[in-house]
């Protein structure tokens, strides 16, 4: 089973072996409104935990997306760079952004769980 | 309208208020006040919505001034020495763009200026300011208006606008004047029951209508209004991307007290008389640039690809020089595409000229195009 983790800059992360797959949250993508422009990372980059690897736009604004943990991009989502909108409708499935091999697993314990994250939320609205 | 107040002051709000949250308006601070960035259409829909029917805005935080004096010609020379606009020629209920300028001729804020429609009225003229210039542009005609003639907030009105296509066909409903005004004309009459003060303008590049009123009524009129088929609210966020589209300054950020009128294009609301008599405010540069050219230019600016480019970011030539910067740049709803605005040396203003943007530290693709991106639909 997959293990599912979210960060607060409102990335989520789903881990499958040493892959971590990661997107922006449903409530990320409420917040921006309509996305208009989205930019994925090439597959080689490596990354470190919290750095801006790809960017999102709204009609209001550009957001960055941060590597929620530290790895190699093994994949982009080819799909997203063709049509923006699947953000809107599916934030926390098919519009995943990529795909990071992870160099540190122990990275995912600073990030929060689906009760943890609903809560942050809540917290912060 | 990027001046900001201090953070630490409270946020004003409009007579709609209430009836933003009602609506289920997300509000953020602008220019002093809580004002409705987007409803829940959203501002991709509210745009489009906007070009296809008619939207709603409240512009009530902007700043409705009189200018008083004895008589038409005192009052339209005294404001003439301020601005570049012809407005002693201001026919009976005729609307003017125009700009406040300082005495090096940068742009202290842009307004419209109105000779009412009635005789009664001769000597008082309407302006409309920018709600973040308001207290400060008051301030500036008050110290340079000779004492005969007078300046006063009108802070108990509201001001709505309806702007769109079919804005016309609810003004034909309920009003008996109003949908028989020229472009940049204004008269005071009925609007449902509601007296008013409405001129065919706006900001958008669309037909359509803005309204003035008593801010006691401005609720049930923007009922009656949104009770109308084919009416949405509509926000900020996508009055910014209409006007984008149409090509229209945004005040603190295409133009300011750096700008001139010449170099941010608007060379169209200085009049022949006043270019040739001069006497306003900065009056030889302006000269100058309309004699010679302007060093830089104001233009519009299309990126190639999907992205855009916001304000701030820099423009260089194809080698690789720093050529200018955006001063306007998002999301075109009706263009489905970027588009920009902003500032080029002149020798690269032309359009077609090739561009690079410099975005995320990457350049890319653009060309100088003539605005606005999205066709103006005036009623003329």
């Amino acid at each position: 089973m997959a293990i599912e983790r979210f960060s607060k800059d409102h990335e989520w992360v789903r881990v499958e072996g040493d892959i971590a797959t990661v997107g922006i949250t449903d409530h990320a993508q409420g917040q921006l409104g309509d996305v208009v422009f989205v930019e994925v990372p090439e597959v080689g980059r490596k990354a470190a935990a919290g750095e801006a690897v790809a960017v999102v736009e709204s009609v209001k604004a550009a957001s960055d997306v941060f590597a929620p943990v530290s790895g190699e991009v093994v994949e982009a989502n080819a799909d997203l760079a063709a049509n923006f909108a699947l953000v809107n409708e599916d934030a926390e499935g098919k519009a995943w952004f990529f795909k990071i091999k992870l160099a540190n697993a122990a990275e995912l314990d600073k990030l929060m769980d689906r009760a943890a994250y609903d809560a942050f939320v809540k917290d912060n609205a | 309208m990027s001046a900001e107040p201090g953070q630490n002051e409270p946020l004003k709000r409009t007579p709609l208020y209430d009836l933003h949250v009602a609506l289920g308006a997300k509000m953020v601070p602008f220019a002093g006040y809580e004002m409705p960035v987007q409803y829940p259409l959203g501002i991709l829909k509210e745009h489009l919505h906007t070009r296809a029917g008619a939207g709603l805005f409240d512009v009530s935080h902007m700043g409705q001034a009189y200018v008083d004096g004895p008589d038409l010609a005192t009052t339209a020379r005294a404001l003439e020495a301020l601005v570049p606009a012809d407005i002693a020629g201001l026919r009976p209920g005729q609307q003017r763009y125009s700009q406040l300028l300082n005495d090096e001729g940068g742009i202290i804020d842009d307004l419209m200026v109105t000779r009412p429609a009635l005789a009664k009225d001769d000597g008082r003229l309407l302006v409309v300011v920018n709600a973040a210039c308001k207290d400060g542009d008051i301030a500036h005609m008050r110290s340079r208006l000779p004492s005969a003639v007078t300046v006063r907030l009108a802070d108990d009105r509201a001001l709505l606008a309806l702007q769109g296509p079919t804005a016309k066909d609810v003004m034909a409903r309920l009003s008996d004047m109003a949908g028989g005004l020229a472009f940049m004309t204004a008269a005071n009459g009925k609007i449902g029951d509601f007296d008013c003060h409405v001129s065919r303008s706006g900001y958008t590049g669309e037909d359509g209508f803005e309204i003035s009123l008593a801010a006691a009524q401005a609720t049930d009129l923007a009922k009656l209004l949104l009770a109308q088929p084919n009416v949405q609210p509509i926000g900020l966020g996508a009055r910014d991307s209409l006007r984008l589209e149409a090509g229209l300054c945004l005040y603190g950020h295409d133009i300011d007290e750096t700008t001139s009128p010449v170099e941010a294009g608007l060379t169209w609301s200085i009049q022949k008389r006043r270019r040739a008599e001069g006497g306003f405010p900065g009056c030889q540069r302006i000269r100058d640039e309309l004699a010679r050219g302007p060093g830089r230019k104001r233009v519009g600016i299309k990126p190639a690809g999907r992205a855009p480019a916001r304000e701030g970011t820099e423009m260089q030539s194809t080698q690789g020089e720093r050529i200018g910067i955006v001063t306007s740049g998002g999301f075109g709803p009706s263009v489905n595409g970027p588009v920009a605005m902003g500032y080029v040396q002149s020798a690269n203003a032309a359009p077609g000229t090739s561009v690079n943007l410099m975005v995320r530290g990457k350049a890319l693709a653009a060309s100088v195009v003539p605005l606005p991106f999205f066709p103006h639909r005036y009623a003329r």
